[in-house]
């Protein structure tokens, strides 16, 4: 208590307590440190650092090939999307312009990841607001996305499919059916989520009205992905600036506008559906061509910056690159959506009981090694 | 029973009393129902525990326990066995007196209301003329030592959960009992012997209909709210709280929460049966001339209710703890006192349905 | 009214989602999504694509096709892969060529990124399948990839 939270805001009944950095409910390594009115939260202060393996500066050793598999392990769980930043932006510099195989392939995969990534939030929410059943129920339609990925991509989490001019090899030629055969399983399945967790009665009154977020709060943060929807802040990158194969497909964005968790919660599972929706208009038209195309062994950018967003599971990931045309970057920035997606945290939680910090931290849905690196 | 084992327990009771002086004999006869009563109830607990288990994995895809002894049958007994090798942890600047103090509140607390079940005819190891009034005194006392272990463990996690516990039952013990009194109104006695008898003209769900329905909602609701099993698990809310109030409790000592958490459920099922269900009494009395089968009988329908109570805690989430009071106070105790006076009504006009 | 309304729906909902998993608690029989896995090791088998460890296939004349030249060691973001190679006498040109004396791979420090395999201009080394990569100690996740004795397969060339 001495050492990190100041005394002198302390009331006579306000008392501190320090959830994580080992807790259930904060999903990782993350510490909050509480000052907590009974039950009434007062004060949220995030303690970041506990799983900070400096990525940024190991990219700089790295070269163009061999940081896309540090990114990997950035938001492990849209690990495809994040691999795809740092070869987008890899072959922007280049000015390679990869084929149309690679791009559909691409917005494939990071869309499966995205189901996959929601399906596994799914599961956690329901498990913080107390209905574990939820969990399995989530990790078993995961369970199919993964083992398309390790059929394809030859792991489960951590794939690396992407490498800066295409992918590593073709898909496998089961990839199609499998994906088909998901999409038919998921369709029954989707709407048992909704029938089992979200018209619950204890569900809505748990999560409605919890966790408000106005839309100038969101924007004024830097919250983006759903977080930032639920606000009705329009900021889906795949809508406003297409990449891979996202400008030949029509999907809605996600959209709410009351920005409590409840709202987060739904934006959530309509992308689910609008993502169903956007393989199945790609998976029948895979375009024939090359993986890949031939880049040099030792990659150099020309000297100068830059930027490429995408949009992963969580929000927008930004990937930013200063080059003075050696084979390493001269620096690596990656703007998680992560990271400010929690600085939000301590705005919206205070006021509300314990209960509801943990269905607002679900909803943010963070992932803990996204926000540190 | 009342003609096999009545004239073994007879014959004991006969032989102890020839043997030593009469003092001496029922202090010994007390000893072993005591003992019998304990180590049927360990095993049960256990058992119950290897039930949820499985139910739970039943209702989540997977499996559940099946390795330990046939399908995983000794598992929940090789985890008591390394319960109790388990070193016993504590907390530095604890209350070591009320912190080791705590389990045996709990587990006694739930150990005395099981005395009270008739479990078939004339088995019953105390037949109270006060019966359901000592249940419910009974079951509030296993809050003390649940605000104990929270309060003595110098955790403040575990102060909040049991804070919250203390919140919890001291509201929804008014459910509880007022939503019994409704069928008190029925059944004219305390005394559950007699409280089964009143039932072979058909259970008391069946007598009181509509209200005794609605007070069975009621009571099943607060019942579980009183065993602090989701989606009342606010005292361990384990998402929130880590543990809950046993945060700092390890070994025997967690096992004696555990185990009390099962067999609360198994008292709250087993009150629910004996009140509502007509506790040992077969369906239309098609095994009333065997009364043995009454154990079948209560243990059927005490696990159907179990099993109901299950069912609520894997699938819904749990309520946030103002919500929780929110449900008491302004929904069951109100519609409650409606039900008594319907039920008072129904009772006064006769209305009540008798085979 | 709203107040019984209020508790018939929410009473609904809750039923509801009770069909749910009362739906999946009478199908459980056929429907266990886990695995019994030390029991399943038989029939488990992992995609082609798996990558489980790097090794080095050998024919049936201990040859392999590795010839040395780096690429991999390179490639490598982690610094798993170590070759240890040295100038020899080809016995069947006479003339003097790089051959690898120790092809030396940490799977303790591998994330299984791949990008050793991509790089490997002959095919040497490729994924294996194996998963149960467990040890009771780390200096047995140092493996020698060839063979005690392997050489070069003839004709393969960088």
């Amino acid at each position: 208590m001495e050492t990190t939270t100041n005394n002198s805001n302390f009331k006579s009944e306000e008392y501190f307590i320090n959830m994580g950095p080992q807790h259930p409910a904060t999903h990782g390594v993350l510490r909050l440190l509480l000052t907590i009115d009974g039950e009434i939260i007062k004060k949220v202060e995030p303690d970041l650092g506990y799983i900070h393996r400096s990525i940024e500066k190991m990219c700089e050793r790295d070269s163009y090939q061999q940081i896309v598999h540090l990114t990997d392990r950035m938001d492990y769980l849209s690990s495809h999307i994040n691999n795809e930043a740092v070869c987008l932006t890899v072959e922007n510099a280049l000015q390679i312009e990869v084929p149309d195989r690679v791009k559909v392939i691409r917005t494939i995969i990071g869309e499966l990841t995205r189901i996959a990534s929601h399906c596994l939030w799914w599961g956690v929410m329901g498990m913080d607001v107390g209905a574990l059943t939820t969990y399995f129920y989530g990790f078993r339609d995961r369970e199919m996305i993964n083992d398309i990925f390790e059929e394809t991509c030859g792991a489960r989490l951590t794939m690396n499919y992407n490498i800066p001019g295409g992918l590593m090899f073709d898909i496998h030629p089961n990839f199609v059916k499998r994906v088909k055969d998901f999409i038919a399983h998921f369709k029954t399945k989707l709407p048992e989520y909704d029938t089992l967790l979200t018209g619950n009665v204890i569900f809505q009154k748990r999560t409605k009205g919890v966790g408000i977020l106005t839309k100038e709060d969101a924007i004024s943060f830097g919250a983006s992905g759903p977080v930032g929807r639920a606000s009705g802040y329009s900021c889906d990158v795949r809508k406003h600036h297409p990449y891979s194969a996202l400008d030949r497909v029509t999907f809605n964005e996600a959209l709410k506008t009351e920005g409590d968790t409840f709202a987060r919660y739904q934006v959530r599972i309509q992308e689910m559906w609008e993502s169903l929706s956007i393989i199945e208009q790609l998976i029948d038209n895979i375009p024939e061509g090359d993986y890949k195309v031939a880049t040099n062994a030792v990659i150099k950018l020309p000297k100068g910056e830059y930027y490429q967003k995408v949009e992963t599971a969580r929000g927008e990931l930004g990937v930013y690159i200063i080059s003075t045309g050696t084979k390493n970057p001269y620096r690596v920035k990656f703007r998680s959506p992560g990271f400010s997606n929690l600085s939000l945290l301590s705005h919206i939680a205070v006021g509300g009981k314990i209960g509801d910090l943990v269905a607002t931290m679900a909803t943010l849905d963070i992932v803990v090694p996204d926000i540190d690196r | 029973m009342n003609h096999i084992s009545l004239s073994i327990t007879k014959n004991i009771h006969n032989w102890l009393f020839s043997i030593m002086p009469e003092g001496a004999a029922s202090i010994t006869e007390m000893v072993l129902i005591a003992l019998v009563y304990l180590a049927i109830f360990a095993v049960a607990g256990l058992y119950l525990v290897l039930l949820e288990r499985k139910v739970a994995a039943w209702f989540q895809l997977r499996l559940g326990p099946n390795r330990v002894g046939f399908k995983g049958l000794l598992q929940t007994m090789a985890d008591a066995l390394k319960l109790v090798s388990k070193e016993l942890t504590g907390t530095d600047r604890a209350d070591k007196f009320l912190y080791n103090l705590a389990p045996y509140f709990v587990i006694i607390s739930s150990l005395m209301a099981l005395a009270v079940f008739p479990f078939t005819k004339e088995f019953q190891a105390f037949d109270i003329n006060i019966g359901i009034f000592f249940l419910i005194a009974i079951s509030s006392i296993g809050v003390i030592g649940i605000l104990l272990g929270g309060w003595s463990s110098n955790n403040k996690f575990a102060l909040i959960g049991a804070m919250r516990s203390g919140v919890q039952t001291i509201s929804y013990e008014l459910s509880v009992g007022l939503s019994l009194l409704t069928m008190v109104l029925i059944t004219g006695s305390l005394q559950l012997s007699e409280i089964v008898e009143v039932q072979k003209n058909g259970w008391l769900i069946v007598q009181g209909h509509i209200p005794a329905v609605i007070a069975f909602m009621i009571y099943m609701i607060a019942g579980t709210a009183e065993t602090n099993r989701a989606p009342f698990d606010m005292v361990e809310a384990e998402s929130e709280l880590g543990a809950g109030f046993h945060t700092e409790y390890s070994g025997m000592k967690f096992a004696y929460f555990f185990l009390a958490e099962f067999i609360n459920m198994f008292i709250i099922a087993s009150i629910a049966t004996t009140i509502f269900f007509g506790g040992w009494l077969s369906p239309f009395g098609v095994t009333e001339s065997i009364p043995v089968l009454g154990v079948f009988w209560f243990l059927g329908k005490t696990l159907l209710i179990v099993f109901l109570m299950m069912w609520f805690r894997w699938t819904f989430p749990r309520l946030r703890i103002d919500q929780l009071l929110t449900l008491e106070w302004k929904y069951l105790l109100p519609l409650n006192l409606l039900n008594i006076v319907l039920m008072a009504l129904i009772v006064w006009l006769n209305l009540t349905i008798q085979f | 009214m709203s107040y019984f309304s209020d508790i018939y729906k929410g009473i609904k909902t809750l039923l509801t989602g009770m069909s749910v998993t009362g739906k999946y608690f009478l199908n459980s029989r056929k429907g266990a999504i886990t695995q019994q896995y030390p029991d399943n090791r038989d029939s488990l088998k992992m995609f082609d694509r798996f990558r489980g460890e790097v090794v080095m296939p050998h024919d049936e004349n201990n040859e392999h096709r590795c010839t040395g030249c780096q690429k991999c060691e390179l490639a490598c973001p982690n610094g798993s892969i170590e070759i240890i190679w040295d100038r020899k006498v080809d016995p069947e040109t006479g003339k003097k060529k790089k051959m690898i004396e120790k092809h030396i791979y940490h799977l303790g420090m591998c994330t299984m990124c791949g990008l050793c395999i991509e790089a490997c201009p002959t095919d040497a080394i490729k994924w294996a399948q194996n998963f149960e990569n467990s040890v009771y100690d780390r200096s047995y996740l140092t493996r020698v990839l060839n063979k005690p004795g392997s050489r070069l397969k003839p004709g393969v060339e960088e």
